[in-house]
């Protein structure tokens, strides 16, 4: 019962008793209880479940039985996990370092109403339409030492083993990554930059400032939510992500692209460690929760406060 | 924007240049490859147009289930959207309209599920899936992707409900309209540019999924397209024309839905994220 329903109840006693039973104001709470339990069966109980799962042996066939903190104890000091870790450390710094500038630039590139920019825009949205599992696939035989792209241009620099050699797979990966992503995030700027008022810049311009003054103290100020937001969408991606990875280098060569994500598939469903690789998956869960409350936080206005303002 | 563009902006130009190539030179790589004869892969130079281009390639692809593999993408993609978009939407209602405690509740929850990175969740997921049966069936695939599809859809429908006029649904309740029927008569089709771009967007998403369908499915029979390029490459080892052929011909319906519709697509890439 609202309170505009208990306001209304008075004015029923005087009403004919025909009158039909007193209206709900509002739909009824049933009718979002089907994506609740969806929400709730097939991610909450995940979200709990590998905790629990994190502290049992499961091979991932019969039964888990209780471990306690064995598994903890085992994973935390492994030097294969650390290993990851500095790994995924590495790969979320270095592709947030690639990316994170690039699809600024590009945003604020395609954001003008120049006809080629139009074009270039359209052409610049291609990577997001492949599948990592594409990407991946498509990247491996364009980087094939014998048939590849080295080959093509005859140029020394770019004939290498690129993904073969353990010093070159990790920057091969965020270059790859960056390819897949700085599309999308290039978009969330784009739509950004056309938001500044133009009598900003037009401003700007009337007191002599330069393009490189008006982009460092009206641009870039200006996109700072978009900054925050495009940043939080890629460290969480890149501290969790998986796909292109996988069927890139599987880890290789060694272990030398084994980030945190990997190692949590292959000690699960390699090596039917299901107990290690939901302890790697609560790292995760952490990890990624964490950055991204953090950065709202470090951004001021969260995107999720923002939207649930004027509720 | 006059201002902006009284001169050249000459690092602008480079940099959208120099990612131009960046972008299209492994897309280039990925056509031509796939129409050049499988002998002269190993030949000819990687990047030059095939002398004498062939759909050999294709017609290896389509031979080898490939047509099957489609159908099991469209069967997961098109029953995930919809049951997303269908729950999303009532939800996004409820959430908009009932200002009970609980529903506000919901809605926090929703948000924090967001944050949620699925990869974390695969071991659980994988434990569910077998406890239930569901293991190497698509709905295996089909339920969970609802369920991490629900919160940026409610998320961005919300925002879409809200913008309705609160008039609309009053006048609606005085002419006796239940409230199912300003669901389906007034929030559906006044929203419905956000349900389009909602449905782009999880469609975009469960097409190109690849964790799922490799942890919670095994057999051909049950095969979707992102994975099924994996395994070609297992099989086509040395064909590399047919492996690209299976890329391309797997691409080829998002570009379809791009060149039609454009606009809903990049929407819905951005939607709920950007302000």
């Amino acid at each position: 019962m609202t309170v505009a329903d208990r306001v209304r109840e008075p004015r029923q006693t005087t009403s004919p008793p025909v009158q039909p039973r007193p209206r709900r104001v509002g739909p009824p709470l049933v009718m979002s209880a089907p994506a609740m339990a969806f929400f709730a069966f097939f991610a909450i109980v995940p979200l709990v479940g590998v905790v629990i799962l994190s502290f049992t042996t499961w091979d991932g066939l019969g039964t888990p039985t209780w471990a306690g903190t064995a598994n903890w104890a085992g994973v935390l000091s492994d030097p294969v996990t650390q290993h990851a870790i500095r790994l995924s450390v590495i790969l979320t710094v270095a592709s947030w370092l690639v990316q994170c500038p690039t699809s600024l630039l590009l945003g604020v590139f395609m954001a003008g109403r120049q006809r080629y920019r139009a074009v270039y825009s359209v052409l610049f949205f291609l990577p997001l339409l492949f599948s990592a599992a594409a990407v991946g696939i498509a990247y491996k035989s364009l980087l094939d030492p014998n048939f590849g792209l080295g080959t093509a241009l005859g140029i020394d620099w770019l004939n290498k083993d690129w993904l073969g050699d353990p010093s070159l797979s990790m920057p091969t990966l965020v270059f790859v990554i960056a390819w897949c992503f700085i599309p999308f995030h290039s978009l969330l700027y784009q739509a950004a930059a056309r938001q500044i008022p133009p009598s900003l810049y037009e401003a700007a311009t009337l007191d002599g400032a330069g393009r490189t003054a008006t982009f460092f103290h009206i641009t870039l100020p200006q996109l700072k939510n978009t900054i925050v937001t495009s940043s939080t969408l890629m460290i969480v991606g890149s501290l969790t992500y998986f796909d292109l990875i996988f069927v890139m280098t599987n880890g290789g060569p060694g272990n030398a692209t084994r980030v945190l994500p990997l190692d949590m598939y292959l000690r699960g469903f390699r090596s039917y460690d299901m107990g290690g690789a939901a302890v790697v998956g609560v790292l995760l869960v952490v990890v990624g929760l964490a950055v991204s409350f953090l950065l709202n936080r470090l951004g001021g206005s969260s995107r999720m406060d923002s939207q649930m303002d004027g509720l | 924007m006059r201002a902006r563009t009284q001169r050249p902006n000459v690092v602008g130009g480079l940099v959208g240049t120099l990612w131009l190539v960046v972008t299209l030179v492994p897309i280039y790589y990925i056509v031509v490859t796939s129409v050049r004869p499988r002998a002269d892969y190993f030949t000819s130079n990687p990047l030059s147009i095939p002398a004498e281009p062939t759909l050999t390639a294709y017609r290896e692809v389509l031979a080898a289930d490939f047509t099957k593999y489609l159908v099991n993408s469209v069967v997961v993609t098109v029953a995930t959207v919809a049951v997303t978009v269908a729950l999303s939407l009532m939800a996004a209602y409820v959430i908009v309209h009932n200002r009970s405690a609980l529903s506000r509740r919901a809605f926090e929850v929703l948000l924090l599920g967001i944050a949620i990175p699925i990869q974390a969740t695969i071991v659980p997921v994988y434990y569910l899936i077998v406890r239930l049966g569901l293991y190497d069936t698509l709905w295996a695939l089909i339920l969970p992707s609802i369920a991490f599809a629900i919160p940026i859809s409610v998320l961005i429908l919300v925002n879409f409900v809200r913008d309705i006029p609160r008039e609309l649904f009053e006048s609606m309740r005085l002419d006796g309209a239940s409230e199912w029927s300003l669901l389906w008569r007034l929030v559906t089709p006044m929203t419905m540019p956000a349900i389009i771009t909602v449905a782009i967007y999880d469609a975009l998403n469960v097409w190109n999924a690849f964790l799922f369908p490799l942890i919670l499915t095994q057999s051909a029979d049950k095969r979707v397209l992102p994975l099924s390029l994996w395994t070609f490459q297992g099989s086509f080892t040395v064909n590399v024309p047919a492996i690209l052929a299976a890329v391309v011909l797997s691409v080829l319906p998002l570009l379809v839905v791009y060149a039609i519709g454009r606009r809903f697509l990049v929407s819905g890439m951005t939607a709920g994220f950007s302000k």
